[in-house]
């Protein structure tokens, strides 16, 4: 009889942490204590934690173990499986320090201010077993839109949730299911943009691979409230765990009938197919995206004509994004008000955050909106490590903004973050401290627009080629004050004349980052000098001659051979010329003599 | 799969496969004492029964085991704790007691007094 269930991560963090031989191993180990009728091994998706990864979680003692190696589940299989006794010096549960007594996993800082719609299911089910999902009341949503509701009801119900698209633009998702429903065509199509490109940001990712069958059924809600009958979901091929989970999920969804022909005896036909993305920035752009999936380049189109008239193969068609479907069937089962109960007026629901960058907690986090991101960067991420100070968080990615320690109390909400001149975006949250450069965060993502600009318009061509250009003259202590002047006017003209969303918020983190860090972009310009110390230009590392004590550990740790000196006699000095700034030195000296300036 | 109630059908079945992932009200949490002095004393076959015979009757009791409780000489030993955390100690259990512990206390919230070594509510 089976008394215990452990659950390894099988989501793209904890594999590459080799979680894959964990189950191997688990397996072999309960095989030799002979307990393999009384525990089982499944796969399971994201927990979120994936900066301690891989994380095994066991129940019905709901504990998960941390950063599990190989080496360390003889132990666990032994101690806890056998002998009754939880192995703390690998428990992410916290333990009161004088009862011992273990805490429930969703009282740990990390998860009790957490509130898990999008992310439900990912962590508890396994995601390639369809009716693992089905326990959890999946496709009971779809029954109950196609059995209980018409589609004008299913449309009513999205839009009085005020769900609204978790991709970026937070525009409201019943409004575009309403404008596509009301289309008198009788070919139209649903999307799913899984094309997340954000830097930093994997929450689509974690929902397609631990809970895949949420956006499937959530498509399936989505063609019978707008009359169509074809879905594509277009997802990067650099996400190889989530194809094949999706590839699984279609092809059990059809054989149980749940995808395919007159779906649960209604008559209604509901089929879909995958369509791999090659990874360009800008084909999550719903326009380019469409054409990516018609064989074309992948290039913006002006809109109007929104897709909601004119989308895929010309026909009407709805986009929207992983984490807006994985909310469609809750909100169909309990109800807009249900959800409405959640978060803030404006922004209702929760939001699911990468959080990344100098942060101790490393991972994903899905909050009710209206949480302060204090809450957020402090309580749950555990705030900036080493003890450095906490200098800006960047949210919305390349599209969004910076905010610093003053602006840490705002609730999350679209409109509020748009207020401070960042956005949500799709949720990548990036946490920078003390030794993180602004210009060279701002030259950061410029850099990475350059690269992805597709060069259909030539303000996002050309433009932003050449900030990227004045923003390098001014890490290289070349810039002057007209290059700021030149810097604000070309990033307002690309605002302004850009084509699509892409160019138009691609000057977002450079304009950010002048109006709160101005004086960074300054000392660069007039004192030649980097406060964080990182653009190598305008650094220096000295060697104090009366304190060296002449024992040549830095000269045999410089690669440039740019440091001279006798051993024991004449005291060491960097030549300038050679030195390539890598601070090696510096980390080699003993004794604290040589400075960075 | 042609209708709802098939769909149902196939949720009850795998419910049945997941209720220690998903039960999160317990009536009661069992917890058995297995470290070297309970499964010496026989506390392996005291575990399966309740196991087996928790999931049989689908009572919403999880059954946890822990190490040495600290009187050996009375393993095994079964801990009872309701909702509040007041926890009744068994003693000396075997299959049988074990089985009339669930059908009397997990199932009909009777403490089986000349099972106990002791009672304690706060």
């Amino acid at each position: 009889m089976e008394r215990i269930q452990v659950l390894v991560c099988a989501g793209t963090g904890c594999t590459i942490g080799n979680s894959g031989e964990l189950v191997t191993a688990f397996e072999n180990e309960i095989k030799a204590l002979g307990l393999e009728n009384e525990v089982s091994v499944l796969r399971t998706g994201c927990l979120g934690l994936c900066g301690v990864g891989p994380n095994v979680s066991i129940y019905p003692d709901n504990i998960i173990y941390k950063s599990v190696k190989v080496e360390d589940v003889k132990e666990i299989v032994m101690e806890h499986f056998y002998k009754g006794r939880p192995v703390e010096r690998l428990m992410l549960n916290e333990s009161d320090k004088e009862t011992k007594e273990i805490h429930d996993i969703s009282h740990t800082k990390f998860y009790e201010k957490q509130k898990r719609i999008a992310l439900h299911n990912c962590g508890v089910i396994d995601p390639e077993n369809i009716e693992e999902y089905i326990a959890t009341d999946g496709y009971f949503a779809l029954a109950k839109a196609l059995t209980e509701m018409t589609p004008e009801e299913v449309v009513a119900e999205v839009k009085k949730s005020g769900l609204r698209g978790r991709g970026g633009g937070g525009f409201p998702t019943g409004l575009k299911w309403e404008m596509c429903a009301r289309e008198e065509e009788k070919e139209k199509y649903v999307i799913c943009n899984a094309d997340e490109g954000d830097p930093g940001a994997f929450m689509d990712r974690s929902v397609l691979e631990g809970n895949p069958h949420s956006v499937l059924e959530a498509m399936e809600i989505a063609g019978y409230a707008i009359g169509a009958s074809y879905g594509y979901i277009y997802i990067r091929a650099e996400y190889p765990i989530a194809v094949e989970r999706l590839k699984h999920a279609i092809a059990q969804a059809k054989e149980m009938g749940l995808l395919g022909k007159n779906i649960l005896g209604t008559g209604f036909n509901f089929d879909l197919e995958i369509r791999l993305g090659a990874g360009a920035f800008v084909c999550g752009e719903e326009t380019a995206l469409i054409q990516s999936i018609e064989g074309e380049r992948g290039m913006p189109k002006p809109k109007p004509p929104y897709p909601a008239h004119k989308g895929v193969w010309g026909k009407p068609t709805i986009i929207n994004n992983v984490e807006t479907y994985a909310n469609i069937a809750q909100i169909i089962m309990n109800g807009a008000d249900w959800f409405r109960s959640i978060g803030t007026e404006s922004s209702p629901g929760t939001k699911v955050f990468a959080l990344g960058g100098k942060i101790t907690n490393t991972g994903l986090v899905e909050v009710p909106m209206g949480t302060t991101l204090r809450e957020i960067i402090y309580e749950i991420g555990g705030g900036c490590p080493n003890r450095k100070k906490f200098k800006a968080v960047q949210t919305g990615g390349p599209s969004g903004g910076c905010l610093t320690e003053e602006q840490l109390d705002t609730p999350i909400g679209f409109d509020e973050l748009v207020k401070l001149g960042s956005m949500m975006g799709s949720g990548g949250m990036i946490v920078l401290d003390e030794d993180n450069c602004m210009v060279d965060v701002a030259r950061f993502y410029m850099d990475f627009i350059v690269d992805e600009s597709c060069g259909k318009c030539s303000p996002c061509r050309i433009g932003t080629k050449r900030m990227l250009e004045l923003l390098e003259t001014i890490c290289n202590g070349e810039g002057t004050m007209e290059t700021l002047d030149e810097l604000e006017t070309l990033a307002h003209t690309i605002k302004d004349t850009a084509l699509c969303g892409l160019g138009q918020s691609a000057p977002n983190p450079v304009l950010s980052t002048l109006s709160q860090f101005r004086d960074e972009y300054i000392a660069h310009i007039v004192d030649k000098k980097c406060p964080a110390g990182v653009c190598k230009a305008l650094l220096s590392y000295e060697i104090d001659p009366d304190k060296c004590r002449k024992c040549g550990l830095c000269a045999r740790q410089c690669p440039a051979n740019a440091i001279d000196g006798v051993l024991g006699k004449v005291p060491y000095s960097i030549d300038q010329s050679k030195c390539i700034k890598c601070g090696n030195c510096m980390s080699a000296c003993h004794f604290n003599v040589i400075s960075r300036k | 799969m042609k209708s709802l109630d098939d769909l149902k059908k196939i949720r009850a079945t795998a419910q049945n496969r997941m209720t220690m992932r998903l039960d999160e009200d317990h009536q009661y949490r069992v917890v058995v004492g297995m470290a070297t002095c309970g499964i010496a004393a026989g506390a392996r076959p005291v575990l399966n029964t309740l196991v087996e015979e928790v999931a049989k009757q689908k009572l919403p009791v999880s059954v946890l085991q822990t190490g040495c409780i600290g009187m050996c000489t009375l393993e095994p030993i079964v801990e009872v704790f309701d909702k509040e955390n007041n926890k009744t100690t068994y003693v000396l259990v075997d299959a049988k007691k074990a089985k009339d512990i669930v059908e009397r206390h997990l199932k009909h919230n009777e403490v089986i007094e000349e099972y106990t070594v002791g009672q304690y509510k706060n």
